[in-house]
């Protein structure tokens, strides 16, 4: 199956024979290629979101980034039981930039782009009627060229089928007639039951591509006459360039182009290796002045002091003074949690052609209408001169999706400043500028004082949150009501346990190190602080920790059944061999619930994670194996945040700089996992990031098992 | 200039003679498949084979490698048919598929030297090539899948 980019025909054939034909063979649309020879022959285009084309091929349109996750699969599943096509004629492609018919309708619908997992949440709905009414013109056309009663035909498998009659005729065939005939104002969606690929195992569409290597991503693309951009950026985070030897870097060989830029400075060459080879050669003196020089350590004693203070309440309940005195039994603790790099695989990148009237931008484009917004501003053009070609991202984990559409502004900046080469910029971050470019999941520090009545019963919680804001002063700064940042504080604010006495605060810091989402957002700390706390209750109750927390779930069922299924499977009430410990941790996150059970041994003083069993409840799991799939990779991903994740900072500079000091983790390292599915009735959510949040606390867990001490740091040290 | 073989194509390339072939094969010949990841061999992302044997392409000087068998992810297989790829594809392990190639690669190495490898082996053998997106319980799945097809073949 092809994985297509919404390259014009154009485009497509210039892009094809520079390549040198094979390499971009993944981008052969033969449908689309012949609607456009032959406009005569028109495709049936019933909606924004698919086309139907002679050679009885459907393009299912993707509006979301695919970076691993599997939009390109779960959105056309959604799209090919409603119209009921047979599975081997979806194609994918990517949506172009256009707010008004591709926003998220999580967000209101004004804006495009993927994140907070609610690719198949917002498009549920959306692609179920727009493969619906697809289907319903079809039939239309079907009885219109049969002259028969369309209640009496049906659809299967890309045919329209005359029963009665014993004919039928494929989707291909009625392509051109259904074009012509109006879209029926409502039609019936099916119910579960008819479901063919809903909850039915379908194959990725992007397997082949991705395992043949010619899958494109933005470093991939290749343009006539292509140069390639690398920055100097400054060591510190808000200095500038001053000065810099321009002339004898552009002496060297490849180089084209060595100029400031607002990011830094610049170097433009032939190709990566010249680029990198001058980028090297390169002298900045840089003006620290407004910088922010502070390291790590000093951002965390700092806050350390702030957590005994108040802070802005975030939630209130009860009299939580009055609970933690009138405790039998109380508990403080402080956690601690480093900056965190997303250290996706791609370093950042992209491409950008910028002529008179139009700018191109090639990326993996998480925020297409925010990127567009900011390359039209940079370039001096409108939105709609702004062409985003959405490619696949080697990952992102929220990276991508910058308020200040970083690595795009660069590519544009870079553009801008060497329009007299009359050149494509690739802008290209080595792993370096990548690790070190900021944008971290947030430094915080929580402080939990927790009391139990004489029965063992949480009296009291007083959670405080210390650390920077991720949406304080981007464009959705409108999310921070009553001086609460909600994404720091999701998870906390909203604890699902019944303790009558409740107050979580938070105080928003200011440091000049850029910060962002990190797959999970808020829940990558707050998941493990309540989920360690509660645990850690339970033991000084002297109860299971997983009848201590169902007892205080009753009013959260979706909890219940996810922490049961983990608990069932994992054989919690069974012993374990010697040398195994286990550790219990359930959360919920962008709607979906997810319960993960972490089995351990240690060795040479480090936890060793063994096997982790996940149930997760997401409503309809669409692609039952891409669930999968996401809570493997979630528990992976937040295995390497709960045993290695850690930026530091030193006087303003960040330490590390690659995989070998940023180490994530290994197949070697890596636990047996096994996801049970909570069967559901209920409108899908998102599972992208609900797998990370339960992992770090579960192990925390199991290490606390094994040695008695409790963990209230990340990453886990024994 | 520097003669290379590369997927049973002798290439004449002008280039600096430190140039790492990552880099000769991304920007000088065009083929994309192998992938920057880190360039200092920490991730394994650029894995390409020099007769039969795994090798870090961002630290590899092309000048060390001419007149060796060089093959890339675009020279296993025209129609991604090696049982390698099949396995790949039929156990759905790419995610984000950035790090595939370098994966599939090293994983042809070890089915070469060991066609029926063990839990241990693949780890040993695998354990070198980072995926961010963890793959790895796929991994090891397709590996052995991937074995007992080329058994079949045989």
């Amino acid at each position: 199956m092809n994985t297509s980019l919404n390259l014009n025909r154009r485009e497509f054939l210039k892009v094809s024979a520079l390549a040198g034909g094979g390499l971009l063979i993944g981008l052969y649309l033969p449908g689309r290629l012949e609607a456009a020879a032959n406009p005569a022959t028109a495709e049936f285009t019933p909606n924004a979101f698919l086309r139907v084309a002679p050679d009885n091929t459907v393009t299912v349109i993707v509006k979301h980034l695919e970076m691993g996750q599997g939009v390109y699969t779960g959105l056309p599943t959604i799209v090919a039981d409603e119209l009921d096509a047979d599975w081997s004629q979806i194609r994918v492609e990517s949506a172009p930039a256009d707010a008004a018919r591709y926003g998220n309708l999580a967000w209101g619908g004004t804006s495009q782009g993927t994140g907070g997992s609610t690719s198949v949440n917002n498009s549920w709905e959306q692609l179920r009627r727009a493969g619906a009414t697809a289907r319903a013109m079809l039939i239309n056309a079907a009885a219109q060229n049969w002259k028969v009663n369309a209640s009496t035909l049906r659809a299967e498998n890309g045919f329209v089928i005359d029963a009665k009659n014993n004919r039928r005729t494929s989707y291909g065939e009625l392509a051109s007639l259904a074009a012509t005939l109006p879209p029926p104002a409502d039609v019936p969606l099916k119910s579960p039951k008819q479901w063919k690929y809903i909850g039915k195992h379908v194959p990725r569409t992007d397997s082949a591509d991705k395992s043949s290597g010619k899958a494109v991503y933005a470093s991939d693309v290749r343009l006539p006459g292509m140069l390639t951009a690398l920055v100097a950026r400054p060591p510190l985070f808000g200095a500038r360039a001053r000065s810099f030897n321009a002339t004898a870097v552009k002496m060297m060989p490849g180089v084209k182009a060595v100029i400031a830029i607002p990011q830094g400075v610049a170097v433009v060459a032939t190709d990566f290796w010249s680029a990198k080879q001058a980028r090297d050669a390169l002298q900045v003196e840089w003006d620290d002045s407004a910088a922010e020089k502070r390291s790590s350590d000093e951002l965390l004693a700092q806050y350390r002091e702030l957590a005994r203070k108040p802070g802005a309440v975030a939630h209130r309940a009860g009299d939580v003074a009055y609970g933690l005195k009138d405790a039998a039994k109380k508990i403080e603790a402080t956690f601690e949690f480093p900056y965190l790099a997303h250290a996706a695989m791609e370093p950042l990148s992209c491409v950008v052609r910028l002529g008179d009237n139009a700018c191109e931008v090639w990326a993996g484009s998480q925020q297409q209408t925010l990127d567009q917004a900011t390359a039209a501003r940079i370039a001096g053009l409108k939105p709609e001169q702004v062409t985003i070609h959405t490619l696949l991202a080697g990952g992102s984990f929220g990276r991508h999706a910058n308020p200040t559409a970083d690595y795009v502004s660069e590519g544009v900046e870079v553009a801008k400043a060497t329009r007299a080469l009359n050149a494509p910029i690739r802008l290209l971050w080595t792993r370096e500028d990548d690790m070190r470019g900021g944008y971290y999941r947030p430094l915080y520090v929580h402080t939990i004082s927790a009391g139990l009545d004489k029965r063992g019963r949480p009296l009291a919680w007083q959670h405080r949150i210390v650390g920077q804001s991720i949406l304080a002063g981007t464009m959705f700064g409108s999310g921070i009501k009553d001086g609460i940042d909600f994404t720091s504080v999701e998870g906390a604010a909203n604890l699902p346990y019944t303790i009558p006495n409740m107050l979580v605060d938070l105080h928003t810091t200011q440091a000049g190190v850029p910060v962002l989402w990190w797959r999970s957002v808020g829940s990558t700390h707050t998941a493990f602080s309540t989920e360690v706390m509660i645990n850690e209750l339970a033991v000084a109750a002297r109860q299971d920790p997983v009848a201590f927390r169902r007892a205080l779930l009753k009013d959260h069922p979706r909890h219940r059944a996810v922490l049961d299924l983990a608990a069932r499977k994992s054989g919690w009430d069974k012993p374990l061999p010697k040398g195994r410990w286990r550790g219990v941790a359930v959360h919920e996150s962008f709607n979906s619930y997810v319960a993960e059970v972490a089995e351990i041994s240690i060795a040479d003083g480090k936890p060793k994670v063994e096997r982790v069993v996940c149930a997760v409840d997401c409503g309809v799991a669409v692609n039952p194996d891409m669930v999968r799939a996401q809570m493997e990779s979630g528990i992976i991903f937040g295995l390497s945040a709960a045993l290695y994740g850690e930026i530091t900072i030193k006087d303003g500079q960040v330490v590390q700089s690659n995989y070998h000091d940023y180490p994530i983790l290994r197949i070697n390292e890596t636990p047996d996992i096994e996801v049970h599915i909570v069967p559901s009735k209920a409108t899908p959510t998102g599972v992208g990031e609900p797998g990370v949040p339960p992992i770090a606390p579960a192990v925390a867990n199991a290490v606390f098992a094994a040695t008695g001490k409790p963990v209230r740091r990340l990453p886990i040290r024994i | 200039m520097v003669s290379l073989l590369i997927n049973g194509k002798q290439q004449e390339v002008d280039i600096a003679a430190d140039t790492p072939l990552l880099w000769v094969l991304r920007d000088h010949v065009g083929l994309t498949g192998t992938k920057y990841g880190c360039g200092i061999a920490a991730c394994g992302a650029c894995t390409v084979l020099v007769d039969g044997q795994p090798v870090r392409s961002c630290i590899t000087p092309a000048s060390s490698v001419s007149g060796k068998k060089i093959t890339t992810i675009e020279g296993l297989s025209p129609e991604h048919k090696h049982p390698v790829q099949q396995a790949w594809i039929a156990e759905d392990v790419p995610q984000c598929g950035y790090c595939q190639s370098g994966q599939i690669l090293s994983a042809v190495a070890l089915l070469s030297a060991k066609p029926k490898p063990s839990d241990q082996d693949i780890d040993n053998a695998m354990s070198g090539v980072l995926c961010r997106c963890g793959t790895y319980v796929r991994i090891r799945r397709a590996i052995k899948k991937a074995a007992a097809l080329m058994a079949k073949e045989v």
